[in-house]
């Protein structure tokens, strides 16, 4: 049986509260990383309400069920993201997001290798349908990576981004089960 | 022309108005028994509630309208009558992108295909746009509603996005799809239909 919570250079493990809520605190001083992982205003939010937040979804659970991971690099167990994945059991289908905290740490392969444990786990563990996610077109490197695991454009929301005045797209992405099945048997990591 | 002495909740057959706590919750309750109703109106799995339950979501949805202000919830009436036939709301609103996402119902089989459907969106969309300003519509359809992606296509909203296999239904997926409208779009279909 696979590991499946480690990749090749990261692995996926669970959400502390106090760890997740000190780097947090560090993370949002950078405007960028918030723009590229939402688009709602970004917003300066204390260590101890950040922690809480943490707290909350430890014991409350999620609607939809959410299972939520924090990711530790293989090399030096650096805590250096989070993945969360929203799960919609009655239509089979799950929703990703991930997010990279520090600028060192992008174009690294972390996020790619993220995502392929997370393909992993809901094709094979929670054994759903469907994978979708959605991004901005100004997060090229996002798309890339999100590419290169096989995800398919299905659309974009034509203008439903404002930022600096200007205005942008959103692109959405899905990959089925088949198509990951495929992927794994053509010999694609 | 519309003009600020145009109604805004008024068309020709219907009227956007409040919930009536007292009255609305029986005929709602009504509406859930029909799962065709449900499962055009929403993706969760279909299920009858009682009037007693339906008048809980109202408590639930002032109180949601309240606290969240990205909201706008109507019930639909005919003029003749104030008889209730449907709901609209314009829901997920983001503020600073200027997005909303709307939400129509016709509750019951005898009162569609009558253009209270039409009517309601065309208010809902001068709503959006003429009344919170925002700067895009959008709508999710499942592939099946087929009623819903006409209107759509006649009110000049463009399918952006094809989900996949997104839903599952009688035994097979379906695919999700959403529709937007931007500002432009709708004043120049709007001038369009003033001219005709």
């Amino acid at each position: 049986m696979k590991d499946l919570f480690r990749g090749e250079l990261v692995r996926l493990t669970l959400v502390e509260p106090e760890t997740g809520a000190k780097a947090s605190l560090l993370w949002q001083r950078d405007s960028e990383f918030h723009r590229l992982l939402d688009n709602n205003p970004a917003r300066s939010n204390s260590e101890k309400k950040i922690k809480e937040w943490f707290e909350k979804e430890a014991e409350s659970g999620f609607k939809p069920e959410r299972f939520a991971f924090s990711v530790r690099t293989l090399a030096d167990d650096r805590y250096i993201g989070f993945l969360s994945v929203w799960v919609d059991l009655i239509h089979s289908e799950a929703w990703v997001g991930l997010g990279i905290g520090v600028r060192e740490d992008w174009s690294k392969g972390y996020g790619t290798d993220m995502m392929r444990l997370c393909q992993q786990y809901v094709f094979s563990e929670l054994c759903l349908e469907r994978l979708s996610l959605g991004l901005f077109e100004y997060n090229s490197r996002a798309l890339r990576s999100y590419e290169k695991c096989g995800f398919r454009p299905e659309g974009r929301t034509r203008n439903d981004t404002l930022r600096e005045g200007k205005r942008y797209d959103s692109l959405w992405m899905g990959i089925l089960r088949e198509e990951w099945l495929q992927m794994q048997d053509g010999g694609v990591k | 022309m519309l003009d600020i002495q145009t109604q805004l909740f008024d068309s020709q057959d219907i009227r956007l108005g409040p919930i009536d706590h007292e009255k609305d919750a029986e005929i709602e309750s009504k509406w859930t028994h029909d799962s065709e109703f449900m499962r055009l109106m929403d993706t969760n799995p279909a299920r009858p509630l009682s009037a007693a339950m339906i008048r809980k979501q109202y408590e639930k949805l002032e109180k949601k309208v309240e606290e969240d202000k990205n909201l706008f919830h109507f019930m639909i009436r005919l003029q003749a009558d104030e008889r209730l036939i449907g709901k609209a709301a314009i829901q997920w609103i983001e503020w600073s992108n200027g997005n909303g996402f709307l939400r129509l119902g016709i509750g019951s089989a005898e009162d569609r295909r009558k253009g209270y459907g039409t009517q309601a969106l065309q208010m809902l969309l001068r709503f959006a746009f003429a009344e919170l300003n925002l700067f895009r519509v959008s709508a999710i359809v499942p592939e099946y509603n087929e009623g819903a992606i006409a209107l759509l296509h006649r009110f000049g909203f463009v399918q952006e996005v094809c989900r996949r296999s997104a839903l599952e239904r009688d035994g097979r997926r379906w695919d999700l799809y959403v529709f937007g409208l931007l500002r432009d779009e709708w004043q120049n279909g709007a001038r369009a239909e003033e001219e005709r």
